[in-house]
C-alpha cells in the first residue's frame, strides 16, 4: 500500500495542475494583504459603522495576523473545495483519459486498494494545500502585521455580534480550525473521487463537483425556514464552515469572553461526525462502484 | 392687617428657598474644591464592558487624566471598545466653568445613604448637555451619582463608590450606563457558522438599549504629571 501511495503521489506532484492551487491560493492571499496594508481601516470603517458613533476603538490595532487570516479563510475556504476538485476528480478519470485504468487493474492489486491509495493521495493533497494556507494566510500575515487581540463580526439569527479573542487565545483555535478544514475538503476530495469513477476524463468530475459543491452552498444560505428545518441539515456545505465554530467564544452572564472557552461544542463535534461520516459513506459507495465497473478504457 | 401677615409669610419663605438655594450652591463649591485638588493622576484599573452585541473579555487599562478635562481610557495589552461618552467619567466636564444654573431638587434616600439632588441646567443654549443631576454625599462633599442628559448623544449615568482616594473626590469603581445603538453587520459579507442554537435568551437585555461599563481603581498616582503623549 506504501508503494502504491508513493507512487500515486509521484503522479501528482508531476502533474502542472497541482500546482495551479498553491499559485491560487498565494495569488489570493497576497492580494488580501496588499488591500488590507493599503487600506484596512476603510474595511474596519464598514464593519463597525453602526457603533462608531458609540464606542472609541483602536482601528489600527484590530487589522492583525490573526484577524487578517480570519478574513481570509473565511473567503478561501468557499473557493478551496474548487482547488480540490481539480487533483481529486482527476484520480480515476485520469488514468482513463491516458487509457492506463486496464493497466492498473491488470496489476495484483485489489480495486479496493486502488481507490483507498487514489482517496490516500488525494487526502494528502488536501492536507498540504491547507498547510500551505496557513503559511501563507495566518503566518505571512503574522509577519506583516503582527499579531494582537482578535476580532470575530459575525451574524447569529437576526443579531450581530462583535466578539474579542486576546491573542494569548488564538493560536490553538487556528489550529483546530485547519484540522477542520482538512476533514472538511476531505469530503470534496472523496465526492470528486467518486464522481471521477463514472468518467473517461477529468473535466466532467470536476464540473461536477463544483456544480454541488456551489449548488448546496447556495441552498445551505437561503434562510428560508423550510429549508433550513428540512433541507439544510442533509447538506454537507452546511457543515463545511463548522471550523468557525473554534471562533466563537463563551461568554458568561455578563458578556465577558471566557479565555479557552467554545459557544458551542457539541454543535462542532456533531459536524465534524457528519463530515466523517460523509467521508466514510461515499469511499464505501466509490468502491463498491468501482468493484462492479467494466473497464473498457 | 391680613395683608401684613400675607407679605410676612412670603418672605419668610422666599427667604428660606434663597438660604437653601446658597446652601446649595456652598455644596457644589466644597464638591469642586475636593475635585480642583487633582490637577492630573494615571490610575490602573479593571473594566468590564456589557453590552448585548458585545463580547468582550475585561480588560485591564490605565485612566489618565489631566485639567480642564482631558480623560483617556487605555487598554495596555490589547484592543477594548470604550465607550465615546466616558469622557463624562471626569465629572470636571459637567461642573466645569459656572455655565449653568444651580437647582435644589431635594433629597434621595437610597441604599448608599441620603443624598442631595442637585440639578444644573446649563445656560448655553448650544451647548450640547441639556440637563446634569446630581446626587451629592453631602458629609463627604463627593458626587455619588449623575445622570447627563445630552442633545445628540443620549442619556449617561454614573455610579461612583469611594474608599481610600475620597479625599481627592476620586472613585475606586464607577459604573458608566450609556444609551447604545443595534449592531447590524453589512449584509452578505459574512458566511457564518449556524450551530442550530439561538441567540442567548437575555428579555432584558434583547430590549435594552442600554450598555454599561464597570471600572474598578486599583491605584491612582495623583499630581504627579501626566505627559500630553498619554492623549
Amino acid at each position: 500500500m506504501w508503494h502504491l501511495l508513493q507512487i500515486e503521489l509521484y503522479k501528482i506532484s508531476k502533474r502542472p495542475r497541482t500546482y495551479i492551487a498553491f499559485v491560487a491560493i498565494t495569488a489570493i492571499v497576497v492580494i488580501f494583504q496588499f488591500a488590507f496594508k493599503a487600506d484596512g481601516q476603510s474595511y474596519m470603517d464598514l464593519m463597525l459603522q453602526s457603533v462608531k458613533d458609540t464606542f472609541a476603538f483602536d482601528r489600527v490595532q484590530a487589522i492583525n495576523g490573526y484577524f487578517m487570516c480570519y478574513i481570509i479563510l473565511n473567503t478561501l475556504l468557499i473557493q478551496v473545495p474548487i482547488l480540490v476538485a481539480l487533483i481529486a476528480a482527476d484520480s480515476i478519470s485520469g488514468e482513463a483519459n491516458m487509457g492506463t485504468l486496464r493497466l492498473l487493474i491488470s496489476k495484483p492489486i485489489s480495486r479496493t486498494q486502488i481507490i483507498l491509495v487514489k482517496f490516500a493521495a488525494a487526502t494528502i493533497f488536501t492536507i498540504f494545500l491547507l498547510i500551505w494556507m496557513a503559511v501563507t494566510s495566518l503566518f505571512f500575515s503574522i509577519l506583516i502585521f503582527g499579531t494582537g487581540d482578535m476580532l470575530i463580526f459575525r451574524s447569529k439569527g437576526d443579531e450581530s455580534q462583535i466578539l474579542l479573542i486576546t491573542s494569548d487565545d488564538v493560536m490553538w483555535r487556528y489550529y483546530a480550525a485547519f484540522a477542520y478544514a482538512t476533514v472538511a475538503l476531505t469530503v470534496i476530495a472523496a465526492l470528486s473521487l467518486f464522481l471521477s469513477i463514472f468518467a473517461e476524463n477529468s473535466i466532467g468530475p470536476i464540473i461536477a463537483t463544483v456544480c454541488i459543491v456551489i449548488v448546496c452552498t447556495i441552498v445551505s444560505n437561503i434562510n428560508v425556514p423550510i429549508i433550513d428545518k428540512h433541507v439544510k441539515p442533509f447538506l454537507f456545505t452546511s457543515y463545511l464552515v463548522g471550523w468557525k465554530g473554534f471562533f466563537y467564544i463563551n461568554t458568561d452572564a455578563d458578556n465577558n469572553t471566557i479565555k479557552g472557552s467554545l459557544e458551542n461544542w457539541p454543535a462542532i463535534r456533531r459536524s465534524l461526525l457528519i463530515l466523517v461520516a460523509h467521508i466514510f459513506v461515499i469511499v464505501w459507495a466509490s468502491i463498491a462502484v468501482f468493484k462492479r465497473k467494466d473497464i473498457l478504457s | 392687617m391680613k395683608v401684613t401677615k400675607i407679605l410676612m409669610a412670603a418672605s419668610i419663605l422666599l427667604a428660606s428657598v434663597t438660604a437653601q438655594s446658597q446652601d446649595v450652591n456652598s455644596l457644589l463649591k466644597q464638591v469642586k474644591a475636593r475635585m480642583d485638588k487633582v490637577n492630573d493622576y494615571e490610575a490602573s484599573g479593571s473594566m468590564k464592558t456589557n453590552v448585548t452585541f458585545l463580547k468582550v473579555p475585561e480588560a485591564i487599562v490605565k485612566i489618565y487624566f489631566k485639567k480642564p478635562n482631558k480623560l483617556k481610557i487605555k487598554n495596555e495589552k490589547g484592543i477594548s471598545f470604550v465607550p465615546k461618552g466616558a469622557v463624562s467619567i471626569n465629572l470636571n466636564s459637567i461642573l466645569a466653568g459656572n455655565n449653568y444654573t444651580v437647582i435644589d431638587a431635594g433629597v434621595d434616600k437610597s441604599a448608599t445613604g441620603i443624598l442631595r439632588v442637585v440639578k444644573l441646567l446649563p445656560l448655553d443654549d448650544n451647548a450640547d448637555i441639556v440637563l446634569s443631576t446630581l446626587y451629592i454625599d453631602e458629609a463627604n462633599s463627593v458626587i455619588k451619582k449623575a445622570k447627563t442628559t445630552t442633545r445628540e448623544n443620549g442619556s449617561y449615568e454614573l455610579n461612583m463608590t469611594y474608599g481610600k482616594y475620597i479625599g481627592y473626590g476620586l472613585p475606586d469603581k464607577i459604573i458608566f450606563t450609556f444609551n447604545t445603538k443595534d449592531y447590524k453587520l453589512p449584509k452578505g459579507v459574512t458566511f457564518d457558522f449556524d450551530d442550530g442554537s439561538d441567540a442567548k435568551k437575555n428579555p432584558g437585555a434583547a430590549k435594552s438599549k442600554n450598555g454599561s461599563a464597570e471600572i474598578l481603581f486599583n491605584s491612582y498616582i495623583i499630581n504627579k504629571g501626566v505627559a500630553d503623549v498619554n492623549f
